[in-house]
């Protein structure tokens, strides 16, 4: 089943039933990324547990200069 | 002195954005001497993942990692930000910025205050981003800070300590709180004088990445940093209006009319 999400405000169609297949299909593995669902944190462990839905925002962010 | 336990032995924190290059922020760091530098987050891409070789290169370093929450704007944005910096830097540590107002990037100290305490009530160590007012910064002591980051200057101006009189009755009030004075520091003459009106530490960025030489502005900033200090440790006159000499008068030599 495909659902239409938004991955770091880009709209995407993905096969991917949960937030950790969805990093891994699109090429995250292995790379030290933090994740939000809609707003709110989603820790590393609860990936794998959480399905996606048709419209919901995904954000994926990585270490980055800052000061 | 001590940011939530942690004592540093350099009161220089440097910012490691705006930088020519990997290689150049590598040099500025180890330049400064500073143990202390801010991070942040942004969208990673997976086919790009340009994130992932930063972060090695900070890790390489052995420095620790103050992560912030540049950018944000409301209180749920920091709180979202802080939490995911948690995860990915493996620290409570978070420098805590909510924005105001875009022409200055003044913080928001009623959104401030609010996203620091939820932040401490889950086990953050914040190092809030705030303004001089005083009243402000007992709200954030109020609501679990351990550390205060007033301004210098709006961030990037370089343009120093823009009001010296309040950051003085800032570090009069609060005697033992850590302070650092955060933004607006363009020169090594800002940090010196922020250090010798008793600041803990200070925090920069663009002076260093933007310099002409950025390893050896780290530098020059690691001297002032330390030369402030040790004139607050020292002591310092008190100014006076009129001149008084220097030079005794007494057993000057009478050679003519005066």
């Amino acid at each position: 089943m495909t659902v239409c999400i938004e991955l770091n405000g880009e709209p995407i169609a993905t096969a991917a039933a949960t937030l950790a297949d969805l990093l891994d299909e699109k090429g995250y593995n292995g790379a030290v990324v933090a994740t939000a669902l809609n707003g709110t944190f989603l820790p590393k462990g609860l990936r794998a547990a959480t399905p996606l839905s048709d419209g919901d925002a995904v954000e994926v962010v990585a270490p980055m200069q800052g000061g | 002195m001590d940011f939530y336990g942690f004592e540093p032995s350099s009161r220089l924190f440097l910012g490691t954005a705006q930088y020519p290059s990997p290689a150049v922020l590598g040099e500025a760091i180890r330049a400064s001497g500073a143990e202390v530098v801010t991070v942040s987050l942004r969208r990673e891409s997976g086919a790009a993942r340009a994130g992932q070789g930063f972060w090695e290169l900070i890790r390489s370093l052995g420095v620790r990692v103050l992560p912030n929450t540049a950018g944000c704007h409301s209180v749920r944005e920091a709180v979202t930000t802080a939490e995911m910096a948690r995860e990915v830097f493996e620290t409570d540590w978070i420098k805590l910025e909510v924005i105001g107002e875009d022409d200055t990037l003044q913080p928001d100290v009623f959104g401030l205050v609010e996203a620091a305490r939820i932040l401490t009530d889950s086990g953050f160590k914040v190092f809030p981003y705030t303004t001089e007012d005083l009243v402000v910064a007992e709200r954030l002591l109020q609501a679990g800070c351990e550390v205060l980051m007033p301004w210098g200057a709006p961030i990037g101006s370089g343009r120093g300590l823009n009001n010296v009189f309040a950051l003085r009755a800032m570090r009069a009030h609060f005697p033992d709180v850590p302070l650092v004075v955060d933004a607006g520091i363009g020169l090594p003459s800002h940090a010196a004088a922020a250090m010798e009106l008793g600041y803990d530490a200070v925090l920069l960025n663009t002076a260093v990445a933007k310099a002409g030489d950025p390893a050896r502005m780290a530098a020059a900033f690691a001297q002032a940093v330390a030369a402030g200090r040790a004139a607050r440790e020292a002591d310092p006159m008190e100014p006076r209006d009129m001149a008084e000499p220097s030079t005794p008068v007494i057993g000057r030599a009478v050679l003519g009319d005066a």
